[in-house]
């Protein structure tokens, strides 16, 4: 078993899996998750996907502010456009899902780097505000604009086809879901070690500084926005097949807070943090639901209280407990414990 | 283009006074006498805004920390309120002893939350109370529940009719007390020992700890009166609008008030809230039939513009950064 850490060429260092139990633990995640439907029951499949959606969105919320700083609280709506693409471009054009689904995250592209030019001058706080006015703007678009997205009465998206092979029940959808998921993750992950990776953590971390060694902040800030808004079409895209019915009233601010709440549960920048936090924020209900049912054997009345609004309220004090006590997220546990067994018997 | 989007067309070709500006002679008149109104109902809207807006200011001028949860203050404040009235309390000690309590809240809530939070990035202190926001609404939502409360006004019902503007009690109270409140700050900010401490913690809390400062101490005061602020604040709105949950939204709509006016400067929260009031109602007078909602998108949009244009606001200083 090998202790510390010694790395001897910088391909070693940039190599995403770094020892061989990696690979191998990765392989068993692999065969455990493909054959999931075999041994699952319905509704953990059905918890995956909807993980699978939330990894999705969140890994593109990661790149944008976790990997380049830019504060964005207006990522519902690219999800929301995403979604709202591919349900208009099914049910009205009758294309098939290759289709739709890419073109979901590039029409979200394309209006996040409509975004991203007008706040290339913001930071911090005015950032957050201008991305929440985008957020507001598009999700009244979205309830108004009746002719296009047929505002409140809402879209009811057909299951995704393929050369008439249709992917109608949740176990057919997971395995496009999985790959989708799979290969945007290996994506975003080989995103960090390459040039525009770098340059997004250099405009992270100072980003004057970066545009004196010569990051063109425009050209990279704008990427960011567009890299991180086709994540967020795709999720939607997805969304909008696996639930097979769009409503303007789930694509508001709240939305957005949650997609930052998971990557701050997961830990800011980190890939797979944004993992962590989406599978954790979407079980989370379930875990309270499991404790309140648990707790409800002695004290009834609390079972009798309990409702869809402790979730809301659990997911608040959630955000506070993990900025206030765990500011690194649930990555930052994750690293702690391993370096705890890859130093020992060291401490450091 | 004009036939993928009917709203374009029917914008394009209904833009016109509203149907009850009838007959040529007086339709100027007429169309005068319906924008002095708008602008009344206007000011009385923004000087609800203006006093949420002064409980945001009054936050980051002390702690440069721009407080999401306000809303959320505000609806509490409301609630304790109607419940100290509904248990027989009159209206004036139900307000005052509401806003103590709503002090005392502040007072907590600064503790637990925000003091753990001091040094850390401002992203990560904004999140916090993004999070402490929704906690809020959805505790009050299963304490208080979802159901409409009408708030018992002590303002009488009749409406001020001065020549045929229409505006009611609540809103004339609204505005004197908003005013009262931003001369009240002002003084306060500029010339007394305790505003003069809260905007040398804003500006440096080092330098301000290093003459003495408590910086503690000032943080707690500031939460305090935020909230006792924000608790009168929710009051008006409670009786100018329905009591539930929705007030805390009112929060949102005062941020383009805030950043219009500037983020560290009590006229500023004013002006802006006045200015984003007038607007707001004026584009709904005119707009309202042709794209139903708009009201609520003008203020973001004005945002959204502001941020583009001059983010600092009409009062705000400009943030220097040194690298």
């Amino acid at each position: 078993m090998r202790s510390k850490t010694f790395r001897e060429s910088y391909r070693e260092d940039v190599r995403i899996f770094q020892t061989a139990w990696v690979k191998i633990w990765l392989a068993v995640f692999v065969i455990a998750l493909v054959t999931l439907p075999m041994w699952g029951d319905p509704y953990l499949v059905y918890m995956t996907n909807i993980s699978g959606i939330a990894i999705v969105a969140a890994l593109g919320l990661n790149i944008l502010t976790g990997l380049t700083g830019q504060i964005s609280l207006g990522h519902a709506a690219f999800v929301a456009i995403g979604a709202y693409t591919s349900a208009i471009l099914s049910t009205r054009l009758g294309l098939p899902f290759w289709l739709t689904i890419p073109a979901a995250g590039l029409l979200a592209a394309f209006f996040g780097i409509l975004l991203g030019f007008p706040c290339l001058r913001l930071k911090g706080l005015y950032l957050a505000m201008a991305t929440m006015s985008f957020g507001v703007v598009v999700e009244y678009l979205v309830t108004h604009l009746e002719s296009v997205t047929m505002g409140v009465r809402g879209i009811s998206v057909p299951a995704p086809s393929m050369f008439g092979y249709t992917l109608s029940d949740p176990a057919k959808l997971f395995y496009l879901i999985i790959f989708i998921v799979a290969l945007l993750t290996i994506a975003a992950k080989n995103l960090t070690r390459t040039r525009v990776g770098r340059a997004f953590v250099a405009i992270r971390d100072r980003d004057v500084a970066a545009e004196v060694i010569g990051v063109n902040l425009t050209k990279y800030k704008v990427t960011a926005f567009a890299i991180s808004s086709f994540y967020g079409g795709v999720a939607g895209a997805l969304y909008s097949y696996s639930t097979g019915y769009l409503h303007p009233e789930n694509f508001t601010l709240l939305l957005s807070v949650e997609y930052i709440a998971m990557i701050i549960v997961g830990g800011l920048g980190s890939i797979l943090g944004s993992v962590f936090g989406a599978i954790f924020l979407t079980v989370v209900p379930d875990i309270i639901k499991g404790i309140a049912d648990f707790l409800g054997r002695w004290l009834p009345f609390l079972l009798a209280q309990y409702d869809e609004e402790w979730n809301i309220a659990a997911f608040g004090l959630l955000i506070m407990l993990f900025l206030i006590v765990e500011p690194t997220g649930l990555n930052g546990i994750w690293i702690r414990i391993k370096t705890s067994f890859k130093n020992w018997p060291f401490t450091y | 283009m004009a036939l993928l989007f009917p709203e374009v067309t029917m914008l394009i070709e209904r833009c016109r006074l509203p149907a009850h500006c009838n007959g040529s002679k007086g339709k100027v008149a007429e169309s005068v006498f319906y924008l002095l109104q708008l602008v009344i109902s206007g000011l009385a809207v923004g000087s609800l805004y203006a006093l949420v807006a002064l409980g945001f200011v009054l936050i980051y001028k002390a702690t440069d920390i721009l407080n999401f949860a306000q809303g959320e203050a505000m609806m509490v404040g409301a609630f304790v309120c109607y419940v100290l009235i509904g248990s027989g309390i009159p209206f004036l000690w139900a307000v005052v002893i509401a806003a103590g309590l709503a002090m005392v809240f502040g007072l907590i809530t600064e503790r637990l939350v925000l003091r753990p939070m001091i040094g850390e990035p401002q992203f990560a202190v904004v999140m916090v109370t993004i999070g402490l926001s929704i906690f809020l609404r959805s505790i009050s939502g299963i304490i208080f529940g979802h159901d409409n409360k009408v708030f018992p006004s002590p303002f009488s019902h009749v409406a001020i009719n001065f020549k045929g503007l229409v505006l009611s009690h609540t809103h004339l109270w609204a505005m004197v007390v908003s005013g009262l409140m931003v001369l009240l700050f002002f003084v306060f900010f500029k010339y007394s020992r305790i505003g003069l401490s809260m905007r040398g913690v804003a500006n440096d809390q080092d330098t301000a700890m290093l003459m003495g400062i408590s910086v503690k101490r000032v943080f707690a005061l500031t939460w305090g009166l935020s909230f006792a602020i924000a608790c009168i604040a929710g009051v008006f709105l409670a009786n100018v609008m329905v009591l539930n949950i929705g007030i805390s939204l009112v929060a949102i709509k005062a941020f383009p008030a805030v950043i219009l006016g500037g983020l560290e400067s009590i006229p500023g929260a004013i002006i802006g809230g006045l200015v984003i009031g007038l607007l707001e109602t004026i584009v709904g007078g005119y707009l309202d039939q042709i794209l139903p909602g708009v009201k609520d998108l003008t203020a973001f949009v004005v945002l959204f513009l502001v941020l583009m244009v001059r983010p600092y606001g009409l009062f705000g200083e400009e943030e220097i950064e040194r690298v």
